[in-house]
């Protein structure tokens, strides 16, 4: 039954959105993740513009809801290694990553992570905050279990001991599934630029120096410091902070001429969170044209202006310098409205990195066949006419993994969407 | 069910420690065991595990549970889990009850462990007193029609159309003009492309006028929309004559107009030089430029964010020159407009100076602009102009550009350069205004009829301006491009299809189960007073012989009816006053 079954390749909110409208059709879907838990990068964020919702609690229920749809079968921790055939009849072979714990028994109940005795950063919260070697990425993890780290974990055994559930079984091997589908969806998403590329911001060396995803980090109620808004050199609260935009965005030295789309719009949220969390923290946010496009934005920039007096300068800084004493940042830049070269110095700085195609992105495209653009995003077959069609007829694709042609969720949502009528289209046809 | 005695089941999650940290959970077990029409009490580290989920079943069957109350987590994500447990043991779903001590008790009150435990108390025998209330309840299943109306013919509304027929449903396409196209009839070029709008335009209408599922009606209008999700009944209007339709969906892709600027305004309408940016896309492609201008100059955002008082931020300026800018700028009459962004003009403008550097090298463009907005990859596209020597300079928005007319008929624009504070004289022969994309007039109508609510910027809203961008608060009635705000043609291609995709779905399946949580009307109380009908924003309620009815399907389950009943005889079911009160009785009896 090829014809009525789709494998959709990451599950952030794109691939959610697109494995449930296909799966309320009655098409068979296989969401394939490459992480513990599904949810993707929304998962991490604190809250959404311009409505300010809180992100987990719009998303927690629509990976909920996807983890209980008969027609999804979740394949988490798992990667595509291998895809044959045409639009119509794929085969795809599916590595399933040992996650040392039975998904089946596993209630996520978490007694094995409270025993476990190793502690290592947790990627899910930008490595500021810890995990144990036995994790589950975050508490709302879709689908809930427990998950070992084979390369942190001792096998001191403890965890399985601990399992009222005798879930985990340190034993289990790596599995390949094949399976056989019409059609592929490709939704896996970005990294972000690395800030270290730019030696003179200084990002690595100074700790009062963070990107944007680990202050929604910072800023979550969830998040490693359970949402106080503290600084990671001394744990005060920060009264002075800056954002830097287009940190490798149009940029021509690193390759990413492109506008990321996003950072304008989510640095004017987190300004406005910030000073609804600190009323005496000032925000500044430097700009080159701020990009306050799409639906009620202007507005919220508007008020973010006149309400919350954030400060917003024009200008792309040059360098930041540290405080080895206090570990203030002073930023050196060029007020290129006031003519004026400046330095003011800064308790905490963002930086607003542009976002990059995964780095495993051109290794899964080689896979499916498929092109990707100069920047290594997939390639619509049309940028125009046939936006989320990939070089490869029966292969679909959204989020940003496009490009940053997405803009941001709502384009994410309906690009999943949209890929849902494309597969039907070309599937009802065959 | 009704008759029978109350046994309801309490099922009391520890949360691994989430709550079990907190609260006493086998006290509270122990406390429920003693509240009046409790036949069972257990605790689980997990009642979502299958272990927990078996529990329940079980002890349905075995203890002949007619009522099951989980102590736990919020209903938001977890109720369909359990809800699904009881129905898996023959038990209504709506005879579940869930008691949420988690989100509303334990990390709340992580630090206070025996009022914690006090209020889990308060928490479960207030759910007991509303279990002992619940009725099983049907949801009723309605039968979809499965093809579809779509409104508005532009590229949005054609590419919806081709969606869903392409996939077997039939779909009316109506649009108000005499030909298909919409807006892209009268652009030039598209950006960044720079391909001929008639090469998209021209198959995209050959596809539709091709396909045999869909019925084009042009110089149609709707003029009457009943019935619901399933089963609309669309009256259709073409030279005064009536025509009435049967369908099961809708699309709205009634599109977005571009905004004239009034009179005088940029000394629009005033000099013919001045116009706005859609017309000079009509100049070029009728090639009504012949003689090459020397200096064109563009203005961004004209009639855009300036519907409000912008904040006068003059942190940036120059010193020297603030206070000679402050007087103006407080002076300056605020423009007619709208708040919002309209997010292409940018590139418009981009396209539109590129075309003309082509055409007339040696002409000098200048963009007039507060931001340039030239988000995602057309970021290449900006370079490109600037390259072609298309120049860019950040002008004082604040400041309306004056417009003078020179002897010769040449204009001069007066300005504020954003950097150097300084006022720009500039003479030239063409003033080109960026005016964004405005709400249709005929929208509100559309609006009304459909019962689809307007977001403050004047467009169509969304049922979730982020998770449900194309879904509108009516089941069966979804939105297509330019409609709910400003879109270019991969963005509206994008939207259509994902609003023919949520469409398809309802159709597929060929029907649906509705809410039962509707209002209710007692025929008996009812007066026929129609206040309920008069409050019911969806249009749920109608008077026939003097009585009230509910259409269920269009019922969303809010209460303002029941609440504003004053005979009292409107029952919202699964709430109904002696569920919702005896629950309220509870909280206010002190623990047993």
């Amino acid at each position: 039954m090829a014809e009525k079954t789709v494998l959709i390749i990451g599950g952030g909110v794109s691939g959610i959105q697109a494995s449930l409208d296909l799966a309320s059709r009655g098409y068979k879907v296989y969401l394939v993740e490459k992480s513990p838990s599904i949810g993707g990068r929304m998962a991490q964020l604190d809250k959404t513009f311009p409505t300010l919702d809180c992100s987990m609690c719009i998303l927690a229920p629509k990976m909920i809801d996807c983890s209980h749809h008969a027609n999804v079968q979740l394949l988490t921790y798992s990667e595509v290694k291998r895809v044959k055939g045409s639009r119509g009849n794929f085969l795809v072979t599916v590595l399933r990553k040992p996650r040392f714990v039975d998904e089946t028994k596993c209630t996520g109940c978490g007694i094995c992570a409270d025993h476990c005795p190793v502690e290592v950063p947790n990627e899910f919260d930008e490595q500021l905050g810890m995990r144990k070697a036995i994790y589950m990425p975050f508490p709302q993890a879709v689908p809930r279990s427990m998950t070992v780290d084979k390369a942190n974990c001792i096998e001191c055994g403890l965890c399985q001991k601990m399992c009222q559930a005798g879930a985990v079984d340190l034993k289990q091997e790596p599995k390949e599934v094949e399976l056989n589908v019409g059609a592929v969806i490709v939704s896996i998403g970005f990294d972000l630029f690395d800030p270290t590329q730019i030696p003179t911001y200084g990002y690595g060396r100074y700790r009062n120096l963070i990107t944007s995803l680990e202050l929604e980090r910072l800023l979550c109620a969830s998040g490693p410091t359970g949402g106080h808004l503290i600084r990671p050199s001394d744990g005060k609260i920060p009264r002075k902070i800056a954002f830097i935009q287009c940190v490798g965005s149009r940029d021509r030295r690193f390759g990413t001429t492109y506008c990321s789309s996003i950072c304008c719009k989510y640095s004017v949220k987190d300004a406005v969170l910030i000073r609804e969390h600190e009323p005496n923290t000032m925000v500044t946010i430097f700009y080159i044209d701020l990009r306050a496009f799409g639906k009620g934005f202007q507005e919220f920039v508007n008020r973010a202006k006149s309400e919350y007096g954030v400060r917003f300068v024009r200008s792309s800084p040059g360098e930041i310098m540290e405080d080895p004493v206090t570990k203030n940042l002073a930023i050196w830049y060029e007020d290129t409205v006031a003519g004026r070269i400046e330095s003011t110095e800064f308790d905490l700085v963002v930086l607003c990195p542009a976002l990059v195609p995964r780095a495993d992105a051109r290794e899964l495209a080689k896979v499916l066949g498929a092109e990707v653009d100069s920047y290594g995003f997939f390639k619509a077959a049309d940028i125009l006419t046939n936006p989320v069609d990939t070089t490869v007829p029966g292969i679909f694709a959204c989020g940003y993994c496009l490009g940053p042609k997405t803009g941001d969720i709502p384009d994410s949502i309906m690009q999943g969407s949209a890929t849902a009528a494309r597969v039907a289209e070309v599937l009802e046809r065959v | 069910m009704g008759e029978e005695e109350p046994r309801i089941g309490v099922f009391i999650c520890h949360c691994g420690v989430n709550i079990g940290g907190v609260v006493n959970v086998p006290e509270v077990v122990k406390y429920a065991k003693t509240l009046p029409n409790v036949a069972h009490a257990e605790d689980n580290i997990y009642t979502c595990s299958e272990a927990g989920l078996a529990s329940i079943k079980e002890a349905i069957k075995k203890r002949k549970l007619n009522r099951v109350i989980v102590a736990s987590c919020t209903p938001r994500t977890h109720e369909p889990l359990f809800r699904s447990a009881c129905s898996e043991a023959k038990l209504n779903h709506y005879l579940f009850e869930m008691a949420n001590i988690r989100e509303q008790c334990s990390w709340v009150h992580a630090h206070q462990l025996e009022k914690a435990t006090k209020k889990a108390k308060d928490i479960v025998r207030m759910a007991v007193a509303r279990a002992t209330w619940l009725e099983p309840q049907e949801e009723p299943e309605l039968e979809i029609k499965d093809n579809a109306l779509v409104i508005g013919g532009g590229i949005s509304g054609m590419t919806a159309a081709l969606t869903l027929a392409d996939q077997g449903f039939k779909v009316y396409l109506v649009e108000k003009e005499p030909e298909l196209g919409g807006n892209l009839r009268r652009l030039h070029k598209l950006y960044p492309t720079m391909q001929d709008t008639l090469e998209i335009l021209e198959p995209t209408i050959k596809a539709v006028s091709a396909n045999k599922k869909i019925e084009t009606l042009v110089s149609t209008t709707v003029s009457d929309v009943k019935g619901y999700v399933g089963n609309f009944k669309v009256t259709l209007a073409k030279n005064g004559e009536k025509r009435e339709i049967e369908i099961g969906t809708i699309i709205v892709a009634c599109g977005a107009m571009n905004y004239t600027p009034p009179k005088g305004l940029y000394q629009y309408g005033v000099y013919p030089n001045v116009v706005t940016q859609l017309e000079m896309d009509e100049l070029l492609r009728n090639g009504k430029i012949e003689k090459p201008p020397e200096r064109v100059i563009m203005i961004q955002c004209v009639g855009a964010r300036k519907g409000e008082i912008r904040a006068v931020d003059l942190t940036g300026f120059p010193k020297s020159d603030t206070a000679r800018l402050l007087a103006k700028i407080l002076k300056a009459k605020r423009e007619e407009g709208w708040p919002y962004c309209s997010k292409i003009c940018c590139m418009n403008a981009i396209k539109n100076a590129i075309l003309i550097k082509e055409k007339f090298p040696e002409t000098d463009v200048i963009i007039l602009y507060g931001d340039v907005r030239v988000y995602k990859e057309y970021e290449d596209f900006y370079s490109e102009a600037r390259e072609n020597q298309v120049k860019f300079v950040k002008h004082i928005e604040e400041v309306t550009p004056e417009i003078t007319q020179e002897p010769e008929g040449k204009l001069t624009v007066t300005a504020y350069d954003a950097l150097s504070g300084l006022e720009m004289k500039l003479p030239c022969d063409w003033v080109v205004l960026s005016t964004p994309l405005i709400p249709r007039k005929e929208e509100v109508i559309l609006a009304r009829m459909l019962k689809i609510p307007i977001s403050q910027d004047g467009f169509l809203m969304e049922a979730h301006l982020k998770l449900r961008p194309v879904d509108t608060q009516m089941d069966g009635i979804f939105l297509a491009g330019a409609a709910s705000g400003p879109k270019d043609v991969p963005e509206s291609i994008i939207s259509a299809k994902a609003a023919a995709a949520r469409a398809s779905i309802l159709m597929a399946n060929k029907k649906m189960r509705t809410e039962a949580l509707t209002s209710f009307v007692d025929e008996e109380q009812c007066i026929g007073c129609g206040l309920c009908e008069e409050i019911c924003s969806y249009g749920a309620h109608y008077l026939e012989d003097a009585k009230s009815h509910t259409i269920a399907a269009l019922c969303r389950g809010c209460g303002a009816c029941a609440a504003e009943c004053p005979r009292r005889a409107i029952t919202m079911q699964h709430f109904t006053d002696a569920q919702i009160l005896a629950q309220v009785k509870a909280a206010l009896t002190e623990e047993v």
